[in-house]
């Protein structure tokens, strides 16, 4: 349930925790009119409405680097209102969206546009703009109209940039702007018509593959191109064991790339496509075993900075068409840190350390600041169940979309509560 | 007469071994039915079935029609647009639409692997793959394997070699996870960019010189190059295809195994497989042809009339 709460209510008794920091303690919150008022041992009155947070965990509210609310153009698979709704309830209180929209964002105007509209919703969010004009990968965009106009990052998403020109005039003319630029690492060529990770399933499945040199290839010409040009890279979604390694190779040189991985690509493999799920069909596709555990060890020794969802909303029709014209994307807000938080405590990982990749990771490659639970600062809070075991199912996605493979799955570790300022998202369990 | 394990006949990937050697003997069966002066049974008469063609095929849609007639079936023809398919509304469509006609079996071919699977999530009909896409072409691998234990008595222990575009080629696909359920040898032989990788897991051999595969093979199965693939830089031309891979009058002269030469059709004559080959006794192609209404009698009869014997 989202709801706006105005005046106060203690949050009683969580396990505080600071991502920035790693500071950790039992503490209450007291929020007023959705500030934070004080922090540790609370003076309140008797009538302030307490909630219980024992066992849980209070944590800054997550961000995510990559989504797709599909506004302007198909608002029928998402808005900024329904896509803030299902990141608020998924524990996510800023996320940045892609401008693959129609038409893109590759604007000032059209970055106003988004930031008009996502006044009212209740989360921030914060629109990248286009690398090049109407993602063409021909001409630059208005780079620096748009940053000035409140963009935080360029990305022809969706749209793998080939010309590797164009790619080294947009890093080194983003420099200026110190935002980071993301492309879609992929190599079109050598992806051809590929639906599914090119492998022994592909071949059974007589399904066109898309080889994981596709996105290496592409991922090394752009690390090459910011160590030419010393400028600032972000790769999304990483999809592959040989990525990683090139990405880890980089950063040892000092080169200024950060990436990112998503829960599916942690989670799934191409296994999940064995009877053509067109729910699992994804760009870049789900990888081999070996890939995922790979992108693990990323995340574990830096190499990877973040969890972004890359939530990809498309309607039930365009998800029922046949497998080859299906199209990529799977949605991923709401499921998120429960399918993340069940595979990676598997692999023997703390909560803590999960959330510093939902939170304070992603904020360092966006180079925002984070002061998680500052006193007179507005209250922008995920709260977590970190034992609570829940099947993931549609009731609980708020996208107008439900193109997700996750449907039916069990997770362990639940977010029960989002706030950020007013906004409160309260899970069924928590409001019990 | 009992029937098949499975209630479809989506590929051969998940078959038994009984099933597939039922099915040939079925076929056989209704051989000695096409041999009759009267070639039609009542078998299945009053039931309804549908050719769904989402793909320009001459010859299977005739050979399924062909069974379905002689089995007494009432049969419906569809044949989509492919402008309706480029828009991707083929699938859906096609759901409502057999949910709409009752109809107690589909054929469908489509040019998207794993349509007959999804097809068979939505509609209660007995579902037939005639050809999805790149992946599998049950029938067709069911009358070849039909055509080789005609000439060879048995499929266990044969030497098969498939010789074209692996990649793209449900026929190939199909006949390796039947040849390989029946205990058969295989090995595939083609431009090496053609060959898909993971295959060897499969459990089949690739060998990309021709001459070494015809000292192995007892039977070849020659695939047919799709001449749309020539001059975009797939296949570098006729004459070079032809010169490495083509079954050549000379190269069957020179080897000293008398391979019997199976082809799907249609046949591109001078480029894959000679003229004179094609016509020539070693070729079961013609064999193949009949034996494709056989075993289509065969699997219509075991999927759809074998159930009201129990």
């Amino acid at each position: 349930m989202i709801s706006q709460i105005k005046g106060s209510f203690l949050l009683k008794n969580g396990f505080v925790y600071d991502p920035i920091s790693n500071n950790k303690e039992i503490a209450d919150i007291l929020i007023e009119n959705g500030i934070i008022k004080s922090v540790g041992k609370c003076k309140y009155s008797k009538t302030t409405k307490q909630i219980d947070c024992k066992n849980k965990i209070i944590s800054h509210g997550f961000i995510d680097l990559h989504a797709h609310f599909r506004e302007p153009g198909r608002e029928d698979k998402e808005t900024l209102a329904s896509g803030a709704d299902a990141a608020f309830s998924g524990g996510f209180t800023r996320v940045c969206v892609m401008p693959n929209t129609s038409p893109p964002l590759d604007s000032p105007e059209s970055i106003h546009f988004i930031l008009e509209k996502a006044l009212n919703v209740p989360i921030k969010i914060f629109p990248i703009g286009a690398i090049t004009k109407g993602q063409k990968g021909l001409e630059m965009a208005e780079i620096g109209e748009m940053v000035n106009a409140g963009a935080v990052a360029i990305s022809d998403d969706g749209l793998p940039l080939q010309n590797g020109q164009i790619m080294r005039y947009a890093i080194e003319y983003a420099k200026n702007y110190d935002i980071p630029v993301i492309n879609h690492a992929e190599d079109i060529h050598l992806r051809n018509n590929g639906v599914m990770h090119e492998g022994v399933l592909s071949t059974q499945l007589g399904l066109p593959g898309n080889p994981d040199i596709s996105e290496s290839v592409m991922v090394h010409r752009d690390l090459e191109i910011a160590a030419f040009t010393k400028g600032k890279i972000h790769i999304p979604h990483v999809s592959t064991s040989k990525s990683v390694d090139l990405i880890r190779n980089y950063k040892k040189k000092g080169v200024a790339v950060t990436a990112e991985v998503t829960p599916h690509h942690l989670a799934l493999t191409d296994a999940n496509l064995s009877s053509y799920n067109t729910n699992a069909k994804v760009a870049p596709p789900l990888r081999t075993d070996n890939d995922r555990r790979a992108l693990i060890e990323g995340l574990k020794d830096g190499t990877i900075d973040c969890i972004a969802t890359d939530h990809a909303p498309h309607t039930i029709e365009e998800k029922e068409m046949d497998f080859l014209h299906s199209p990529c994307g799977m949605i991923g807000l709401e499921s998120a840190f429960g399918l993340v938080h069940t595979i990676l405590t598997d692999a023997k990982i703390s909560s803590e350390q999960i959330i510093q990749w939902m939170t304070s990771g992603a904020a360092k490659v966006m180079g925002w600041e984070l002061k998680p639970f500052a006193v007179n600062s507005l209250a922008e809070i995920s709260i977590i169940d970190p034992n609570l075991q829940w099947k993931f199912s549609e009731q609980h996605i708020k996208s107008r979309s439900k193109n997700s493979p996750m449907v039916g799955m069990e997770f362990t570790g639940k977010v029960v509560m989002t706030i950020l300022g007013e906004h409160v998202f309260q899970d069924s369990s928590i409001i019990s | 007469m009992s029937s098949l394990k499975n209630k479809h006949l989506l590929g051969l990937q998940n078959i038994s071994e009984n099933d597939i050697q039922l099915l040939i003997d079925t076929g056989f069966m209704f051989r000695e039915v096409l041999d009759r002066p009267i070639k039609k049974v009542p078998s299945l008469t009053g039931k309804n079935i549908v050719n769904l063609f989402f793909e320009n095929s001459t010859r299977t849609r005739i050979s399924f029609e062909l069974a379905e007639k002689r089995l007494s079936a009432d049969v419906t023809n569809f044949s989509a647009s492919s402008s309706s398919l480029n828009k991707g509304e083929g699938l859906k469509d096609t759901i409502q639409n057999i949910h709409a006609m009752k109809m107690d079996c589909v054929v469908m071919r489509h040019p998207s692997p794993g349509s007959c699977l999804q097809l068979s999530n939505y509609v209660d009909s007995i579902i037939i793959n005639a050809g999805d896409g790149t992946h599998e072409h049950p029938t067709q691998a069911l009358l070849d394997m039909m055509s080789l234990q005609e000439r060879f008595n048995e499929l266990k222990g044969l030497k098969v070699a498939i010789v074209g575009d692996i990649i793209h080629s449900r026929v190939a696909l199909s006949n390796i996870y039947g040849l390989k359920i029946m205990g058969a040898e295989v090995m595939l032989c083609g431009p090496l960019h053609l060959i898909p990788k993971g295959i060897e897991n499969l459990g089949v051999e690739v060998n990309s010189n021709i001459d070494d595969v015809m000292q192995w093979a007892d039977a070849i199965n020659v695939l047919r190059i799709q001449r749309e693939r020539m001059g975009i830089g797939i296949i570098p031309s006729i004459r070079e295809y032809r010169n490495v891979f083509g079954i050549t009058q000379e190269r069957l002269d020179r080897s000293k195994r008398a391979i019997v030469i199976l082809h799907p059709g249609p046949m591109n004559r001078g480029v894959e497989i000679d003229s004179s080959v094609a016509d020539g006794e070693q070729a079961i192609i013609l064999d193949q042809v009949l034996n494709g209404v056989a075993i289509r009698m065969s699997i219509l009869y075991l999927l759809l009339g074998a159930e009201e014997d129990k």
